[in-house]
């Protein structure tokens, strides 16, 4: 009950000057992981945010559930790519505003914190506060302030944008766990292939500016039909032949836009 | 040149021209060029200074006009403070609250505090609200003004991070825009008090019957030269008092942020 429908979908910026999106049509089923692939600039970024309700459409119209989104809510918790913690408040008051807003009483926020802090490993780090933290751990800080709301819809926008490699890996495997045991409805921007193929149902692929919906690349019944769940490791699904097939010719898809040459 | 040296340096050209200000006023004053009730020398000024500890003159020593005109100070201060500071989140968190208060206060803002003073003086003639009302006059803006600023310079992430987890209009105002703005704020309330301070004694010069200003009125008009030189004296030291206080404050909260 908590799709994210985009109805013909335009939006430009400074009186009409820049077009972001042109006519983008895309529906996100319930508890499905989609992402967005596309070259810089494309407005997928700009897709999250009129999802989040931080911009809203020049034309067309986008909805969560049944309802045409009007402002931000805790039913559609963000994840930034710079995190966007409040320096000025410690791990758990950072995780815990969300409840606090919701009136949840003090024992019964504790224990949802706490679960939290468990789930992300920050166990020790409760009362520090986010410059005391390594980028990897700031972004889990980020995600559990996300997942402690327990949203119908979660927005990701390159939340591991900002984060080394190896730290990278291991939120990717840690985001693929959680999403197994608690799915969610999920819009995921990136512009990493291997990362949205690795974790998304669907990959939507977008064009240049305008940002318009390219194709969509159904990698879930590759995923089951190939058995990729049999493998924890993320370099051990890397390897197989049916993630190589689809990351090359999500890439080639890709690449056409970053170039600008037709087929 | 090394960095460790430079305090040092600096240090020493101030000594420098400390020294050289006060010879020079030593010189002049022993010359006989100025008679000598009008200028009198450093050495009388601190004599008039020491007496005045235990003295009374116009009503009360230093120490007791000090701390009226200090008392007058703080209410008025503190009530810019309470006004401006949280007017000034709320205008730049609400835009018809800023389009409503911008243009009213950029009008009242350049009537200086010192004009003020006859319109205070008809209100309360040389009670206590007329000054307040003119340190008010000159406190508030700075304070106004700084927390708008440091408002509307929140990292939008941090308001959107907020919206997006549901908080409500005054916790976000609370919890978000005042600490995000505080480093403005706490520069606004510093200035603030150099205005007031300045303002204070101006309007104490014209609408009040105790504190520093009314002793310097009182000493001018029977020629009490050292006497006045002794009251701006105690404005100027208790200016860099108020004033190195909240530098120091200010260093605190900065240091406590730049963590961050």
């Amino acid at each position: 009950m908590s799709s994210i429908r985009f109805d013909a979908v335009s939006k430009s910026f400074g009186a009409g000057q820049v077009k972001a999106l042109d006519d983008v049509d895309l529906a996100i089923a319930d508890k499905e992981f989609l992402a967005i692939v596309g070259p810089s600039g494309c407005g997928k970024t700009t897709c999250l945010r009129l999802a989040a309700g931080f911009e809203f459409p020049t034309s067309g119209r986008v909805l969560v559930g049944n309802a045409e989104v009007r402002e931000p809510g805790p039913d559609r918790a963000v994840v930034f790519q710079q995190f966007a913690l409040f320096p000025w408040k410690t791990v758990v008051e950072n995780i815990e505003l969300g409840l606090r807003n919701r009136n949840m009483p003090r024992e019964e926020r504790r224990i949802r914190v706490m679960e939290a802090v468990e789930l992300i490993g920050l166990n020790g780090y409760e009362g520090a506060y986010p410059h005391q933290l390594s980028g990897g751990m700031q972004q889990r800080v980020a995600i559990a302030r996300a997942y402690v709301l327990d949203p119908q819809v979660l927005l990701m926008d390159e939340p591991f944008g900002a984060l080394d490699a190896q730290t990278r890996v291991v939120m990717q495997e840690e985001l693929v766990r959680l999403a197994r045991r608690n799915p969610r409805t999920v819009l995921f921007i990136t512009h990493g292939v291997e990362e949205a193929v690795y974790l998304a149902d669907r990959v939507a692929i977008m064009t240049r500016r305008p940002g318009r919906l390219k194709e969509i690349v159904d990698v879930k019944s590759i995923r089951e039909a190939e058995g990729w769940e049999r493998y924890s490791r993320i370099e051990d699904v890397m390897d197989l032949e049916s993630f190589v097939h689809l990351r090359t010719h999500i890439w080639r898809s890709l690449r056409e836009e970053k170039t600008g040459a037709a087929h | 040149m090394t960095g460790a040296l430079d305090p040092a340096r600096r240090m020493v050209l101030g000594l420098a021209g400390l020294v050289g200000f006060f010879g020079l006023w030593a010189l002049v004053a022993a010359s006989g060029l100025v008679g000598k009730a009008f200028l009198p020398g450093p050495l009388e000024v601190a004599e008039r200074l020491v007496t005045l500890l235990h003295t009374s003159f116009a009503g009360g020593t230093l120490p007791q006009h000090l701390a009226s005109s200090l008392q007058r100070f703080s209410a008025g201060y503190l009530l810019a403070a309470a006004v401006g500071v949280p007017l000034g989140l709320l205008m730049g968190r609400f835009r018809l609250l800023d389009d409503i208060v911008s243009p009213l206060f950029d009008a009242l803002r350049f009537i200086a505090p010192i004009a003020w003073v006859p319109f205070a003086a008809l209100w309360f003639g040389t009670g206590f609200g007329g000054p307040v009302l003119i340190i008010f006059s000159g406190a508030f803006p700075p304070c106004l003004l700084n927390a708008y600023r440091g408002a509307r310079q929140v990292d939008p992430r941090y308001i959107e991070a907020a919206e997006m987890l549901g908080t409500p209009t005054h916790r976000l105002i609370l919890e978000v825009l005042l600490p995000a703005a505080t480093p403005s704020i706490v520069a606004g309330l510093r200035i603030g008090a150099g205005l007031g301070w300045q303002s204070l004694v101006g309007a104490e010069l014209i609408v009040a019957s105790t504190g520093v200003g009314y002793m310097m009125v009182q000493a001018q008009s029977g020629v009490a030269t050292a006497t006045v030189m002794v009251g701006m004296a105690a404005i100027g030291l208790v200016g860099v008092l108020i004033d190195i206080a909240l530098r120091a404050l200010e260093a605190r909260i900065h240091n406590r942020l730049a963590r961050a």
